[in-house]
């Protein structure tokens, strides 16, 4: 299970620096979807993995999930959501107002 | 009241912001009156948290009542109290420039200028790892509003550039924030700065990789070497005031560099201790370097003071890279002085860049523009306040630091690079300075009349009031060298409370333990 997450995220960090490093602003935002991902998935598992097990106090429970994880994951989602979204309406008003996508705004020769 | 007024410049600025976007319907008169009012109230209230927290006592504010290092916590030391002030006046002058009329260009001005205050003045007040990463996002976030505020296709590939490398930034941080989390158990920094030094032998390594990702994440926002390029284009293309206004931004990163590396991984910090010591030192001396050879070799004059804002961060981080009381007091002291100093200088570049109309800020022999005396005197002002020639703050901000650098190793770096650097800056500002004042010929060829109509238009709107302005910031530099015996002390004082961490720790933990 730790070996499957951690190529999990291994993978998605990947794809995300790769796709960031392209010269066209679609890519470059997908790249940064992944990499919000990819540190959120990291973030979740800080906790440690388990399975079954509550975050809440409750009677005859001595094991517990990590709850401060989940919490900051859900704060993370939120922004990297609302950072996606604004990162595409400025590509979109980038890719109108230089009539191309490249990341430099030049013009194909 | 007393006790709450640690989460004052935090909250104010964010119910401002919501009820701005409230006024959006109402005239613009008011938008502005209450703008305005909210950030002259803010001055006076990071005044009186300066006055309250230099007698030595750390504010601790709890949220929600849950004790540390549970609950988040806000925590106002002589160190934040001076980083809001400072925020508090430069943003006050920023506005009162923005309302002769940029404010207009585009909509939701005020309520994100009040937002991106929310934003600073919460990173430099929060006391918690985490914490620290929503306020900085919120500060970027909006930021990217601000820098993009009046549109345009310089403006807007800036804006991209920026956006992109400081999402890729935040992904950084919270990778770090997860490993230390995910190693120590705590995002408190009161209670990171405990766990660090105790922390397992076979854990030390991560807990240094993440706090040189950290460090990484806090150069990127301060514009250190190898990640300060998408400062200048951000700097030269946005508006005057947000310029402005950023130039306290990279100071948030510097800020951070200092909060977290004499806290968690400071020289008491054990196995983890003096992290970054072997980095910060040199990168700064580059970036200093690289800073004022973007300052000769810039062909307009924002972009010549983007780079001055580079080379100063340099500055500023040579005097906190050496680490020694009298160092990070000179960089205290240097800190208000550059936000000062490079505000007033954006500012003043506007003006010159409207008068000239369509010349605008290249250095180009231009027409001779309106009060050319006044304007040619404040520059002169501003250059010798920037080069840190005496009599004025600059060189005083210098000599400490370099008194400070005496006795450490790297001196003849230190010196020889600051020195050089300031030669090379009074040549670049005496170059850019003649080009626009001395060189300016009268119009021969009226064939632009109507550009020059509305040019003499704006000249008329945008008269004294915005010079005053300019003045005022000046006058801040000059109130600093006056007072350079009284600041001095307290940034020395601060930088006492700064190098012995314990004491913030037990303000912080105290009733914990």
């Amino acid at each position: 299970m730790e070996a499957l997450v951690s190529i999990l995220i291994g993978t998605l960090t990947g794809c995300g620096v790769y796709l960031i490093l392209r010269n066209r602003t679609f890519p470059v935002v997908l790249g940064l979807t992944f990499l919000s991902y990819a540190v959120n998935l990291f973030l979740l598992v800080m906790g440690r993995l388990t399975i079954g097990k509550p975050p809440i106090i409750a009677e005859n429970i001595t094991e517990y999930a990590d709850p401060l994880p989940q919490a900051l994951v859900l704060t993370a989602i939120v922004i990297s959501f609302a950072m996606t979204a604004f990162v595409i309406v400025l590509s979109l008003k980038a890719y109108l107002e230089m009539g191309n996508d490249h990341v430099d705004g030049k013009h194909k020769s | 009241m007393i006790s709450h007024i640690a989460i004052l410049p935090v909250i104010c600025p964010l119910l401002l912001g919501a009820l701005l976007l409230l006024l959006q319907k109402q005239s613009l008169q008011t938008v502005r009156a209450v703008s305005v009012v909210s950030v002259s109230i803010l001055v006076v209230l990071t005044g009186y948290l300066l006055d309250i927290v230099n007698e030595g006592e750390i504010l601790v504010y709890e949220l929600g009542n849950w004790p540390p290092p549970f609950g988040i916590v806000l925590v106002a030391d002589r160190l934040a109290a001076w980083m809001l002030l400072i925020t508090s006046l430069v943003s006050l002058f920023a506005l009162l420039y923005a309302i002769q009329g940029t404010d207009s260009d585009g909509p939701h001005f005020h309520a994100l200028f009040q937002l991106q205050l929310f934003g600073l003045n919460g990173a430099f007040l929060t006391g918690d790892l985490f914490n620290l990463f929503v306020f900085f996002e919120i500060l970027l976030l909006a930021s990217y509003g601000l820098l993009l505020h009046g549109g345009g296709r310089l403006r807007t590939m800036a804006g991209l550039h920026f956006v992109i490398i400081n999402l890729v930034g935040s992904t950084l941080f919270l990778f770090a924030v997860g490993t230390l989390y995910g190693l120590l158990g705590t995002l408190n920094m009161a209670d990171l700065a405990v766990k660090a030094a105790s922390a397992a032998d076979e854990d030390v390594a991560l807990i240094r990789t993440a706090g040189l990702l950290l460090f990484a994440v806090f150069a990127l926002k301060a514009a250190l070497l190898p990640l300060y390029l998408w400062l200048p284009a951000a700097y030269a293309y946005t508006t005057a005031p947000v310029a402005a206004l950023f130039a306290i931004m990279t100071k948030v990163g510097a800020y951070s560099i200092l909060r977290i590396y004499t806290l968690i991984f400071g020289s008491q910090a054990g196995s983890v201790a003096d992290l970054i010591a072997p980095w910060l030192l040199p990168l700064a001396l580059a970036t200093l370097i690289a800073g004022v050879l973007g300052v000769l070799a810039s062909t307009h004059l924002r972009q010549q003071i983007a780079y001055l804002v580079v080379a100063s961060i340099g500055t500023l981080l040579i005097a906190f890279g050496i680490n020694t009381h009298t160092s990070i007091a000179a960089g205290l002291f240097y800190l208000p002085h550059s936000t000062f100093a490079a505000a007033a200088f954006f500012l003043l570049a506007d003006i010159v860049a409207t008068r000239r109309s369509e010349m605008s800020d290249r250095f180009e022999p231009g027409p001779v523009i309106a009060y050319h005396r006044i304007t040619g005197t404040l520059f002169f002002i501003v250059a010798i306040l920037i080069a840190g020639l005496p009599p004025l703050s600059g060189f005083v901000g210098k000599l400490l630091i370099l008194q400070a650098a005496i006795p450490h190793a790297a001196l003849p770096w230190i010196m020889g690079a600051m020195l050089i650097t300031s030669l090379l800056t009074i040549i670049a500002l005496a170059r850019s300075g003649s080009m626009l004042f001395y060189r300016a010929q009268l119009p021969q060829t009226p064939h632009t009349t109507t550009n020059n109509e509305t040019g003499s238009q704006q000249k008329l709107t945008s008269g004294f009031s915005s010079l005053a302005i300019v003045v005022c910031l000046l006058a801040l530099c000059v109130a600093l060298t006056i007072g350079a015996g009284t600041v001095s002390e307290f940034t020395l004082a601060t930088a006492n409370q700064l190098l012995q961490p314990e004491g913030y720790v037990q303000s912080v933990l105290g009733t914990a333990r």
